[in-house]
C-alpha cells in the first residue's frame, strides 16, 4: 500500500505547528526582545500552512517543483527580515530546522509500523527541507548585504560635508582614503555647492586622509583642475609633512595648485585673494 | 543659415549659447568671432555656456581656439556658467581648456574682464605719462 | 540609429539622454555617457564618413546600465593600442577622443580591421 504523506501531513498540521513551536522555544537563542511569542506563532503557522497546502504525493519529491514558489516567497520574505532586524544566521537557520524536525517526528510516530514508508517518506522531506533551508540562508546573506549597501551610501553621504566658512569660501575636509568614486563625490558636491553659493574659492583640507600616493594625488590635481574650469580657485591644505615627503619621493608636481600646511593659512590666503582682512577689536564700546 | 548672435557691450563682446551646437553651427561661432573681435576691437570676450549640456573634445577645442586667437588680437576670454558635470567630465576627458579664464557666471566673468583689462589701460596710461620726459 | 551628417548628432546625443533619463542614471554618468557617445559619433563622421549606433539598456544583476555601438565601414584603425594612447592622433585632433572616452565609461571594447571598418562597444552602468 502506498501512503500519501501528503494527506497524513495536512491532517496533522496542528499537531506539527505545537511540534515546531515547542521546538522554536525550547531553543536557547530565542530572540524575545526582536519578535514576540504570538508573532512568532503567527508567522510559523502562514509558512507551515501554505506549505501543506501545496505538498502533494506528486511535488514532494521534487524541490524544484514551480509549486513552492510561493512557499519560498514567503521564506524569502521571513528571512529577509530576520537579516534586518539582526538576527543571528544561526537563529534564523533554527527557525527553519526546527520545522523539518517536527515534520520528521511526525512521520516518525505515524508510519512506524511501515519502517520501508517512513524511510521513502523522511528521505524526500529531507530534500524538500534541505533545499527550504539553503533558500533561507541565501536569502538571509542578500538581505544582510541590502544593509551593508545602505550603509555604504550613507557613509559616502556623510563623509562628504562641504562647509560654507565665508562669504564666497568653502572648505571640504577630506576623511580617509580618497579613491576615484570617493573623488567622484567629492567633486560633485563641491562643484554643486561652488554654483549654489556663487563661492571663488574652495578649500579643501586632507588632513584627515591617512597617505597621498601618485593616484590619490592625481584625484587632488582632478578636481582643483574641475574647479577651475568652474572659475573658482581651489586651495589644498592640512599637508602634513609625511604626506609633504612622499609627494616629492613620489616625484608628483603639485606647483600648480596652491597648497597650504594648515586650514588656517589657507583661509589668511583665501581672504587675501577677496581682499578681506581679519583684525583684533580695539574699540572696547564694540564688545 | 542658423548662427549663434554676438552682442557687443561696450568693450566687450558677449555670447550666449543657448542651444546644443553641432559641429558647424561651432566653427561658424569661431570664425564670427574672430571677425567681430577685430572689426570692433573689442579687449574682451564673454561666453556663457550655462545652456550646455555637453563641452565634448571638438567644442572644447573650438573654445581653446577662441581663446586663443582673440589673445593674439589682444583680447581675454571668459568661459562662463560651466556645469559640475560638464567640468568633471571635461577633466576626465584630459581636457583642461588652457588659454581662457573661467568664471562662475556672466557677473563675475565681467568683473574678471574689467579687472583684466583695466590693469592693462593702467600700465598702459602709466607708459604714456613716462614716454613724454 | 543612422548616422550620416553631422545635424544627426545632436538628435543621436538626445536619444542616449532618453534613455538614460528612463533608467534613472545621475547627471554626471549621463553626462559623462553622453559626451562619450559625442566622442564616437564624431570619430564615426570623421573618419569613416557615418555609420550605425545602437542604443540598448541592459541590466546585470540590482544594476542597469546602457549599451552604445558604433559600427562602421570606414578604413579601420591600423594600431589600437596606439591609438588607444594619449595624444595620439591621425587627423588633426587632440587625440584625447579614444582614451579619454575610456576613461568616460564603465566599458570599453573596441575591434577593428584595417579596409573592414570598426566597431566600438561601450557600456555605462548606472551607478558605475
Amino acid at each position: 500500500m502506498k501512503i500519501d504523506i501528503a494527506r497524513l501531513l495536512q491532517k496533522k498540521r496542528s499537531q506539527i505547528l505545537e511540534n515546531w513551536m515547542t521546538n522554536q522555544l525550547a531553543d536557547a537563542g530565542l530572540r524575545e526582545d526582536l519578535m514576540s511569542n504570538d508573532d512568532l506563532r503567527e508567522q510559523s503557522d502562514e509558512l507551515l500552512t501554505n506549505f501543506l497546502n501545496i505538498i502533494s504525493d506528486k511535488n514532494i519529491g521534487d524541490s524544484q517543483s514551480s509549486d513552492f514558489e510561493p512557499v519560498y516567497e514567503i521564506l524569502s520574505g521571513i528571512s529577509m527580515s530576520r537579516a534586518r532586524q539582526g538576527y543571528s544566521p544561526r537563529e534564523t537557520g533554527v527557525y527553519v530546522f526546527s520545522l523539518k524536525d517536527a515534520l520528521l517526528r511526525t512521520l516518525q510516530t505515524e508510519l512506524k509500523d511501515d519502517p520501508g514508508a517512513m524511510i521513502e517518506a523522511v528521505l524526500k522531506i529531507n530534500r524538500l527541507m534541505d533545499s527550504m533551508g539553503i533558500i533561507t540562508f541565501e536569502t538571509f546573506i542578500k538581505g544582510r548585504e541590502e544593509v551593508i549597501l545602505r550603509q555604504t551610501d550613507e557613509i559616502t553621504e556623510i563623509s562628504t560635508p562641504v562647509i560654507r566658512v565665508w562669504d564666497g569660501i568653502l572648505a571640504l575636509p577630506i576623511i580617509g582614503t580618497l579613491d576615484s568614486a570617493r573623488t567622484q563625490v567629492v567633486m560633485e558636491s563641491l562643484l554643486q555647492e561652488i554654483v549654489e553659493s556663487g563661492s571663488t574659492i574652495a578649500i579643501l583640507d586632507i588632513s584627515g586622509v591617512p597617505a597621498v600616493d601618485s593616484l590619490v594625488a592625481q584625484h587632488l590635481i582632478k578636481t582643483v583642475a574641475a574647479t577651475r574650469l568652474m572659475g573658482a580657485e581651489c586651495i589644498i591644505s592640512g599637508i602634513r609633512p609625511e604626506i609633504a615627503q612622499t609627494v616629492v619621493h613620489l616625484g608628483i608636481d603639485l606647483s600648480n595648485i596652491v597648497t597650504k600646511a594648515s586650514l588656517a593659512s589657507a583661509l589668511r590666503y583665501a581672504y587675501s585673494l577677496l581682499r578681506l582682512e581679519v583684525k583684533k577689536v580695539q574699540n572696547k564700546h564694540l564688545l | 543659415m542658423d548662427r549663434i548672435p554676438i552682442l557687443r557691450m561696450g568693450k566687450f563682446l558677449l555670447v550666449t549659447i543657448q542651444i546644443d551646437l553641432y559641429d558647424r553651427l561651432a566653427t561658424n561661432l569661431e570664425t564670427d568671432l574672430v571677425q567681430m573681435v577685430s572689426k570692433t576691437g573689442a579687449r574682451g570676450v564673454l561666453i556663457d555656456i550655462s545652456a550646455l549640456s555637453i563641452v565634448d573634445s571638438f567644442m572644447g577645442r573650438i573654445l581653446g581656439n577662441i581663446g586663443s586667437m582673440s589673445k593674439i588680437m589682444d583680447a581675454e576670454t571668459v568661459v562662463v556658467g560651466m556645469q559640475p558635470a560638464v567640468a568633471i567630465t571635461l577633466i576626465e576627458l584630459g581636457l583642461e581648456l588652457k588659454g581662457v579664464h573661467t568664471a562662475l557666471n556672466v557677473e563675475k566673468g565681467m568683473e574678471l574682464l574689467t579687472t583684466k583689462i583695466g590693469s592693462y589701460e593702467d600700465e598702459e596710461l602709466e607708459e604714456d605719462e613716462i614716454s613724454p620726459e | 540609429m543612422l548616422i550620416e551628417k553631422e545635424q544627426d548628432v545632436v538628435p543621436f546625443r538626445n536619444r542616449v539622454k532618453e534613455h538614460a533619463v528612463k533608467i534613472g542614471m545621475s547627471l554626471l554618468n549621463q553626462t559623462k555617457l553622453i559626451t562619450a557617445a559625442s566622442e564616437l559619433v564624431r570619430n564615426m563622421l570623421k573618419y569613416a564618413g557615418g555609420g550605425v549606433a545602437i542604443i540598448e539598456v541592459i541590466s546585470q544583476g540590482r544594476d542597469n546600465g546602457i549599451r552604445l555601438i558604433f559600427q562602421d565601414q570606414g578604413p579601420g584603425i591600423k594600431d589600437i593600442p596606439q591609438a588607444m594612447k594619449d595624444g595620439f592622433s591621425t587627423g588633426k585632433s587632440l587625440g584625447l577622443g579614444l582614451p579619454g572616452t575610456k576613461r568616460l565609461v564603465s566599458e570599453f571594447d573596441i575591434k577593428s580591421k584595417e579596409g573592414e571598418g570598426t566597431t566600438v562597444t561601450i557600456i555605462k552602468w548606472k551607478n558605475g
